[in-house]
């Protein structure tokens, strides 16, 4: 069977109805097709959750050799799906019945096109037959998915198959990567058609440019070489694109300061000493100085997100920008720029390093802004009994070594973990950026480990983002994964009561959790040991034994209720307004 | 400045969705939209007239066009040579005696009329916008009962023949 990633004898379920023929194309059932499909994309492990309309699906699935999680909620699924695809690389895989299973994928998507993190989502749908006609369980995931995907397809029949996958997976993992979502009709699953794999992706509608336009590169290391002020704002481009090490050689060839964006973080090594930190809202003071005041800006592979440029009109307002991408539509969109270049990011500073110019003269400059980095680094105030929440992150970071992979939910801890956990390599930092969506942490460290089960995996939640997708506790406890999973308890919305305290005169309107469950029974009903810890001094103990345990492990964190996460960029205001920049 | 693009796409089922989905996300206003078949069967022809827009708009929403994957080819027509026509069917007033004056009315527009009534005629007229809007204005004292705009089709003029006229421009032999 020429083409096949597998050879028959692997699959332990047999294809019963397999007819091969000699020209690599066999007889398979839509079901099997599926299966098959996923094989070829070489896919370990699916998250998922069965229904009516997947059943014949499920089928396929039965002991076909693929691994299968059942996560607790669809939401779950795909959010693990999501961690699992941000630190491998790879398309994460999720599958949903029709209806209810595929509207609540809905949040998933969204957040995958966001952050631009490829996804092939299969969702059951009812039979061709009854399309239309409000059948059980009946909805048009297609119509709700369209703005939130990258593309999606609605299979007519099975013959579609192998080619709707081959697409599926293609442009979920390349050009600027995201979500595709592809619906099966119950029935297809049924049909029988040829299955060949062998053919390449034909779209001629979807050609992103790879390599970009030497004219262009020619440009922006001639503004770089005249530059008194230059700049690297560094997004997660960096990481997609696998170009770390590049970005390290450019920046020490050039002595160039680089700024992360918050989904960047890890593409350069937080110690270095070209790192000025995160920019931003919640960033660092050397590194907004930075984006405010210099004249050239290159940003690799960002898309200027208004909570990193804060209010635009004081975002790089003497700079010549250069714009490094692989969506030509980023280019420009938020932020005019005068060297467009479309393309791979690696590309692009590869071929940056091959040009031969001088480097700028910009030492003064660099020497001010590492001046300010000593100046104002991130602070907190060590007081009292309790747990300062960054502590806890900064003890966290030392007893893993910064090695842990390390995903948070959204609010408050997450940017104190942004700003207390120094990445220092790639893929080991999973958070929701874009859409800001809290309950992702919990299923996105599932995927994390999944995808990098060698890896010690701690997720660092809010305790209210935590609640919103805890039953996937289920997961963890269920198979024994050995994650670690931290409640930043600080008894509120956190995020929400910070904005409340600081632009709502105090009023705490619906954001104080007075009322909380027992977290330490709730994770032990999930028969996951479970500790609190309180004062600080018991801190780096209950931290440290936690971290060292094999297996599953939930540490509930009580911390002081009413930290502020600083410095800050209110919102409406220019980044060189931080509040907050010292004790 | 009113942009016109056109844009081809795959002619397949949810295309059209997929444009107009984009367009509401992102807060893009259209002014008219056609979609026909073209040449080849498995590609359709979209004709978007924009309401006004500076440059930078224009471009992002050429750019989140050709996102789209099975959005094949987007054309700036605002200021390239281009043939672009509309057509419109407008229901009017025409008691019988006045019926003449109708008639001469829209002769210069080359329009005819496509239906008679008893109290009403029905005027097809094609051309582009401007041309409409003028018999549109010129009726409107009538009393216009129902309108109907196709919205416009554009394509750009072939290569060669925009040479020729601009050859003919330039040697001012022939007023086009
Ligand atoms: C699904 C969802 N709903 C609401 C919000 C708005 N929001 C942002 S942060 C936050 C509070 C998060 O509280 P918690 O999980 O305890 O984290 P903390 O900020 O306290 O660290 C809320 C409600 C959101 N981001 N996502
Ligand atoms: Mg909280």
């Amino acid at each position: 069977m020429p083409g096949m990633s597998k050879p028959a004898d692997e699959m332990k379920r047999p294809m019963g109805e397999a007819n091969h023929r000699t020209d690599g194309a066999m007889l398979l059932k839509g079901a099997d097709m599926v299966v098959e499909a996923l094989r070829r994309e070489r896919v370990d492990v699916i998250f998922g959750y069965p229904g009516g309309a997947v059943l014949p699906l499920y089928d396929a699935l039965f002991e076909c050799g693929i691994r299968h999680v059942l996560t607790r909620h669809e939401q779950g699924a795909i959010h693990a799906a999501e961690g699992y695809a941000r630190v491998t690389g790879r398309p994460g895989v999720v599958i949903a019945t029709s209806g209810p299973g595929a509207t609540n994928l809905v949040t998933g998507l969204a957040d995958a096109m966001m952050d631009s993190i490829p996804i092939v989502a299969i969702t059951g749908q009812v039979a061709k037959t009854v399309i239309g006609t409000d059948a059980f369980q009946e909805t048009s995931i297609i119509g709700i998915s369209t703005p939130i995907t990258k593309h999606n397809y609605q299979i007519r029949h099975a013959s579609e198959i192998p080619k709707v996958f081959k697409e599926a997976f293609h442009i979920a993992n390349s050009g600027r990567k995201g979500p595709v979502l592809i619906d099966i009709p119950k029935d297809v699953a049924g049909e029988t058609a040829l299955f060949s794999y062998d053919d390449p992706p034909q779209l001629p509608g979807y050609q992103p440019t790879v390599v970009p336009h030497q004219l262009q590169i020619r440009k922006l290391m001639s503004g770089l070489s005249r530059a008194k002020k230059p700049v690297i704002l560094a997004g997660a481009g960096i990481l997609h694109a696998g170009a770390s090490a590049e970005l390290v050689a450019f920046a020490e060839r050039h002595r160039l300061p680089v700024v992360h964006t918050l989904l960047g973080l890890g593409g350069f090594p937080a110690s270095h000493p070209l790192f000025l930190g995160m920019g931003g809202m919640h960033g660092s003071a050397a590194a907004n100085k930075a984006l405010h005041e210099t004249d050239f800006l290159i940003n690799l592979g960002a898309r200027f997100d208004d909570r990193l440029t804060g209010k635009l009109e004081f975002f790089a307002p003497h700079a010549t920008v250069a714009h490094v991408d692989i969506d030509p539509a980023e280019i420009g969109k938020n932020v005019s720029t005068q060297i467009p270049v479309v393309g791979d990011v690696r590309e692009a500073l590869l071929m940056m390093l091959a040009a031969d110019v001088e480097s700028p003269h910009a030492d003064a400059w660099m020497n001010e802004l590492l001046a300010t980095k000593e100046q104002f680094p991130y602070w907190y105030v060590q007081e009292g009994t309790g747990i300062k929440p960054q502590r806890l992150i900064a003890e966290i970071a030392r007893l893993t070594a910064g090695n842990a992979v390390v995903i948070t939910d959204v609010g408050q801890h997450q940017m104190w973990t942004a700003q207390f956990f120094p990445f220092e390599v790639p893929d080991r930092w999973v958070t929701s950026g874009g859409l800001g969506t809290m309950g992702f942490g919990l299923p996105a460290a599932i995927g994390a480990y999944f995808g990098k089960p060698e890896q010690q995996v701690v997720a660092i939640l809010g305790d209210a983002g935590f609640q919103m997708t805890q039953q996937e506790l289920a997961v963890i406890g269920e198979m024994e994964l050995p994650i670690k999973v931290v409640i930043v308890n600080n008894g509120a919305l956190g995020m929400v009561r910070q904005w409340q305290e600081l632009f709502h005169g105090e009023r705490y309107s619906a954001s104080l959790l007075e009322w909380q469950p027992d977290f330490i029974k709730l994770a032990e009903a999930y028969r996951i040991p479970a500790t609190r810890v309180q004062e600080d001094d018991a801190l780096t103990d209950a931290l440290a034994a936690f971290l060292a345990a094999s297996g599953p492990g939930f540490l509930e964190c009580v911390v002081e209720p009413r930290e502020n996460v600083f410095p800050m960029v209110a919102p409406g205001t220019g980044i060189h307004q931080m509040v907050g920049v010292k004790p | 400045m009113t942009p016109v693009l056109s844009v081809l796409v795959h002619n397949k089922p949810g295309v059209l969705n997929r444009i107009t989905a984009l367009f509401m996300r992102k807060g893009f206003n259209i002014q008219s939209l056609t979609v026909c078949i073209t040449e080849s069967p498995d590609v359709s022809r979209m004709t978007l007239v924009m309401n006004e827009m500076d440059e930078a708009a224009l471009e992002q929403v050429m750019k989140q066009l050709h996102k789209q994957i099975d959005v094949l080819k987007v054309t700036d027509l605002t200021e390239a040579p281009m043939v672009s026509r509309e057509l419109a069917l407008i229901q009017v007033n025409s008691p019988i005696a006045q019926r003449a004056t109708i008639t001469s009315l829209i002769d210069p527009f080359r329009a005819s009329i496509v239906d008679v009534g008893r109290d009403t005629v029905t005027v097809q007229v094609t051309g582009d916008a401007e041309k409409i809007e003028a018999l549109i204005s010129l009726l409107r004292p009538y009393g216009i009962r129902e309108l109907a705009r196709t919205g416009l089709t554009a394509l750009p003029r072939e290569a060669s023949a925009v040479s020729e006229l601009r050859r003919l421009n330039e040697s001012q032999v022939l007023p086009i």
